[in-house]
């Protein structure tokens, strides 16, 4: 039997959750306010659990690297947040919510899990709207939804292109609340820099204030990661700057095992590279999808006149365009899933039909979105649409109330004006689906230790659909953690407060402070941005859109080497107990350096094809990803072995009683 | 291009701080604002000196991190853009930039370029939220909200926190902040229930950290990188008075 126990409820899917509820054990509410819990992250998950924790009574340290909790990388959120309401008629239900996520991640996902994420995703609704999230609203005065990718109803709830911002400005609300009574105290400008463990439990994270350099110990008796993705191993990727996976890899050296860390998310419309200098790359909402069409030059000629600036896109007429997401995938259209559209735009590209200098772009088209919304508006008010001026100056007026401040985002950006010309795009890292594991409770495998959010792996499976990140951070935040962790903690309610005295604390402090002393001690001739870039090169180049064996073993073996030159070479300047960025992100860096090689073996181990992880050798004649449920329906969980270059490997079995394992087909 | 730069140089709060000339060459238009210090902080580290610190974090524009007063504007000179979106196309080869810190008493210098916005954090702790507990909401179709009425409550709480309406202010005013967040919640059927206590503690808070008042200068809004609407201010004094004459 494995030792990875998921703790999945018995009993018909449908009643899982339900059941575990009535049956969870609770924590009364003079027992609560004895229990310390630590919160590491303030955006949706952390917020969320950190304000819904305090209301029961739990007492609330959260810690996150931003100056203000407002800004955790949550924020950047686009498009939306699916919940299965069905207030559009059009069929949805928790089944379909389930179905579509199951199915959209390829099979690689908990049943269990995903059907209890949508279950919960109507509630989070709900209170979104009670906390004053300004979501869109129709003219009657109710709520308004939108199509996204992998999905034939509307069920995406949206604030304009800025809903991640209003969700978190949400639940941010809600924890300032807890803040003013005194529930929860806020660390702005502290990291974690380890978890410490006392008699194998989770009791206490070691963290240091950014702005200081002071390196601190707090004792919990539970900690909550809900510090987020580690997208950033790539360097260039829509992530925040300061995103990272330091709370996840410190963990995960502390016992916590590392699912399927290959599972990342490569988002087909991002704006694309431009230099050398680039320090990060920006994401254009899936939703633009529902309007925009996906195309580059039939022809090579025309596409290498487009590079060089000898043709402009509008220029090219219809029959000698290949909207190729259309011709590849009739049913779905330019609506695909995002790991088939980003491969699909690389298969392009790849085969010489790129549109940008560094040929690694294509177009997104909003030309007929204008005119066919110019022709409802001419029809709504009477106009001829003979006006053509009238008509398409209408059009881009609908548009740009659709998506004004994505184009706006995009024109500062690029200096094109997306109304006149097509955008160009090309995918780019944005979502990692792998994550810490954890059971059904959210529980990792260190006892005590939580994860929730993007930071665990649970719910997306090899591919996250649209809108559904959000989803899930505050599910497992408003809804989840508040009942599961009283099965932990109902044990500690004579524990008393966790002292920081203990020796644990003392040691983990002594190597934190060892291992930042180390950094600045070696005092090279590189900068730490120089080997972040590095590092990512690798990782895109071999473990990014597709992957094969020869290509991975070759990155592994340079990822090995890059770190060994990393703690001969790096210059950190400045000081341990001071404000130094640049020794924040040597700390950063030294854990990607581990988690990008871990990555790397994880793809390795997977000789399949499966979501976002496409490797070269299985694939079908047309190109498609080819799924083993024979051999490969298992989730792969890591342990660290001591050795970054030797890590141990588990499975969970992933077992399927309720869909039936298809090839995912959007034909 | 090649490009003179002033930067603010300040060890903490209580060192004092001067302007620092550097000169940064082969600047490209496409670079951000931030790429473009990342290159400069470059060439800093490889010279053996200390980078300069500033706040930064999502680089779209959304975050709030991201501060600077450049040539004299909170977040430089294009409207509507946060330092972050600002790109090197805005500036020509030869030019001299001069880069300070958000100034205002209630936003304290930690190093450089970087600010203490905690205030603002303290006043929506104050009074900035609804009171509803998780699981405590009806159904969100239960109450209806004219569109018009949700695309207003939504413009103003667009605002981002980044406290450029106070870096412009001449009397490093946050009541554009203040005010955002009360009229968006005053908007809304689920927060005006709140309204009156509201405004009353979120402007004490206000006071209480050491920010200015209004003189209908409209600085704020003009440099705001949301575009936030000085309508939000008067709401708020409306709602003030209301609240001083009939507080229940």
């Amino acid at each position: 039997m494995s030792i990875l126990q998921s703790n999945i409820p018995g009993g018909p899917l449908s009643d899982k959750w339900t059941q575990h509820k009535n049956s969870i054990r609770l924590v009364n509410p003079a027992n609560k306010r004895n229990i310390d819990i630590i919160v590491i992250g303030s955006g949706l998950a952390g917020a969320s659990a950190s304000a819904s924790l305090a209301e029961l009574g739990y007492n609330v340290k959260c810690f996150f690297f931003q100056d203000s909790p407002r800004r955790a990388h949550s924020i950047a959120a686009q498009g939306g947040i699916n919940a299965a309401k069905n207030y559009q008629n059009d069929g949805d239900s928790t089944y379909r919510l389930f179905y579509d996520t199951i199915k959209g991640g390829d099979y690689r996902s908990r049943e269990a899990n995903v059907y209890r994420l949508a279950e919960v995703s109507a509630n989070i609704i709900d209170q979104c709207v009670a906390q004053g999230v300004p979501f869109a609203r129709e003219y009657g005065g109710t709520l308004a939804n939108r199509s996204f990718g992998g999905v034939q109803v509307s069920r995406t709830f949206y604030a304009r292109g800025q809903t991640g911002q209003q969700l978190l400005l949400g639940a941010y609300s809600a924890l300032s609340r807890q803040v003013a009574v005194g529930k929860v105290k806020m660390y702005n400008r502290h990291e974690l820099l380890d978890i410490v463990k006392i008699d194998g439990k989770a009791r206490g994270v070691v963290v240091r204030n950014n702005a200081t350099g002071e390196i601190s110990s707090h004792g919990g008796h539970a900690v909550l990661l809900c510090n987020g993705g580690y997208g950033n191993v790539f360097y260039l990727s829509t992530n925040a700057m300061g995103s990272n996976a330091t709370a996840s890899w410190r963990a995960h050296k502390r016992g916590a095992f590392f699912a399927n860390p290959s599972f990342t998310q490569i988002h087909p419309t991002c704006i694309p590279v431009s230099g050398d200098y680039q320090s990060k790359l920006t994401l254009m909402s899936e939703s633009l999808r529902n309007d925009g069409r996906i195309w580059v030059p039939l022809h090579k000629e025309d596409a290498e006149a487009v590079r060089e600036g000898r043709l402009r896109p509008t220029d090219i007429p219809e029959d000698r365009r290949d909207y190729y997401l259309e011709r590849r995938y009739p049913a779905f259209g330019n609506l695909v899933p995002r790991d088939v559209a980003s491969r699909a735009a690389k298969e392009r590209c790849d085969a010489g039909f790129g549109v940008n200098k560094t040929g690694q772009a294509v177009f997104l088209d909003f030309a007929s979105a204008i005119e066919r919304y110019g022709e409802e508006q001419a029809n709504l008010k009477g106009i001829s649409p003979s006006d053509r001026e009238a008509v398409m100056q209408m059009g881009r007026e609908v548009v740009s109330a659709k998506y004004g401040n994505l184009f706006q985002m995009y024109e500062q950006i690029t200096a094109d004006n997306p109304y006149e010309t097509p955008m160009k795009i090309f995918p780019a890292v944005h979502y990692t689906m792998g994550g810490l594991w954890v059971d059904y409770n959210l529980m990792t495998t260190v006892p005590g230790l939580f994860a929730l959010g993007e930071a665990n792996f649970s719910d997306h499976g090899a591919n996250r659909l649209g809108a559904s990140a959000l989803m899930q951070g505050l599910a497992d935040g408003y809804f989840v953690i508040p009942y599961t962790i009283g099965e932990y903690l109902a044990d500690d309610i004579r524990t008393g407060a966790i002292s920081t005295d203990h020796d644990a604390f003392k040691a983990a402090e002594m190597e934190a402070k060892g291992h930042l002393s180390s950094l600045l001690s070696i005092q090279g001739k590189t900068t730490v941005d120089t080997f972040h870039r590095k590092l990512g090169k690798f990782i895109w180049d071999y473990c990014g859109m597709a992957r094969n064996e020869k290509g991975l073993n070759y990155a592994i073996s340079e990822v090995q080497a890059l770190r060994d030159e990393f703690y001969n070479d790096v210059r950190v300047p400045g000081k341990l107990d001071e404000l130094n960025p640049e020794l924040e992100k040597a700390s950063r860096v030294s854990d990607f350096l581990e988690l990008g090689e871990l990555m790397c073996n994880d793809a390795l181990n997977r000789k399949e094809s499966c979501g976002g992880h496409f490797r070269e050798e299985y694939q079908t004649e047309e190109g498609e990803a080819l799924r083993d449920d024979k051999d490969y329906a298992f989730v792969s969980a890591w342990e660290y072995s001591g050795d970054p270059k030797a890590p141990n490997h588990h499975k969970e079995e992933l077992t399927f009683d309720n869909v039936e394992l298809k090839t995912r087909s959007y034909k | 291009m090649k490009l003179t730069l002033h930067v603010w140089r300040q060890k903490d709060a209580q060192t004092q701080g001067k302007m620092v000339d550097y000169t940064l060459d082969n600047v490209s238009e496409d670079m951000s604002f931030l790429e473009m210090m990342d290159v400069l902080n470059q060439q800093i580290i490889e010279g053996g000196d200390e980078p300069i610190a500033f706040d930064h974090d999502c680089r779209e524009g959304i975050c709030g991190m991201c501060s600077m007063v450049i040539n004299g504007q909170p977040h430089g000179p294009q409207q509507g853009t946060t330092t972050c979106q600002l790109h090197m196309r805005s500036f020509k080869d030869g030019d001299s930039i001069y880069i300070e810190p958000f100034r205002a008493k209630g936003f304290p210098v930690v190093r450089d370029l970087m600010v203490d916005r905690s205030a603002f954090d303290r006043i929506i702790q104050s009074g900035g939220f609804v009171s509803v507990g998780t699981g405590a909401a009806p159904d969100g179709n239960a109450i209806p909200i004219r569109k018009e009425e949700a695309d207003e409550a939504f413009n103003a709480a667009t605002c981002i926190g980044c406290g450029a309406c106070v870096a412009s202010c001449k009397n490093a005013s946050a009541m554009l902040f203040v005010s955002a967040k009360i009229a968006q919640l005053d908007r809304l059927p689920q927060g005006k229930v709140e309204s009156k206590e509201r405004v009353r503690s979120m402007v004490a808070q206000m006071d209480e950290e050491g920010f200015g008042n209004c003189t209908n200068t409209g600085a704020c809004s003009a440099e705001c990188p949301k575009g936030i609407s000085l309508e939000n201010i008067a709401r708020m004094n409306r709602l003030y008075l209301q609240s001083s004459v009939s507080p229940t």
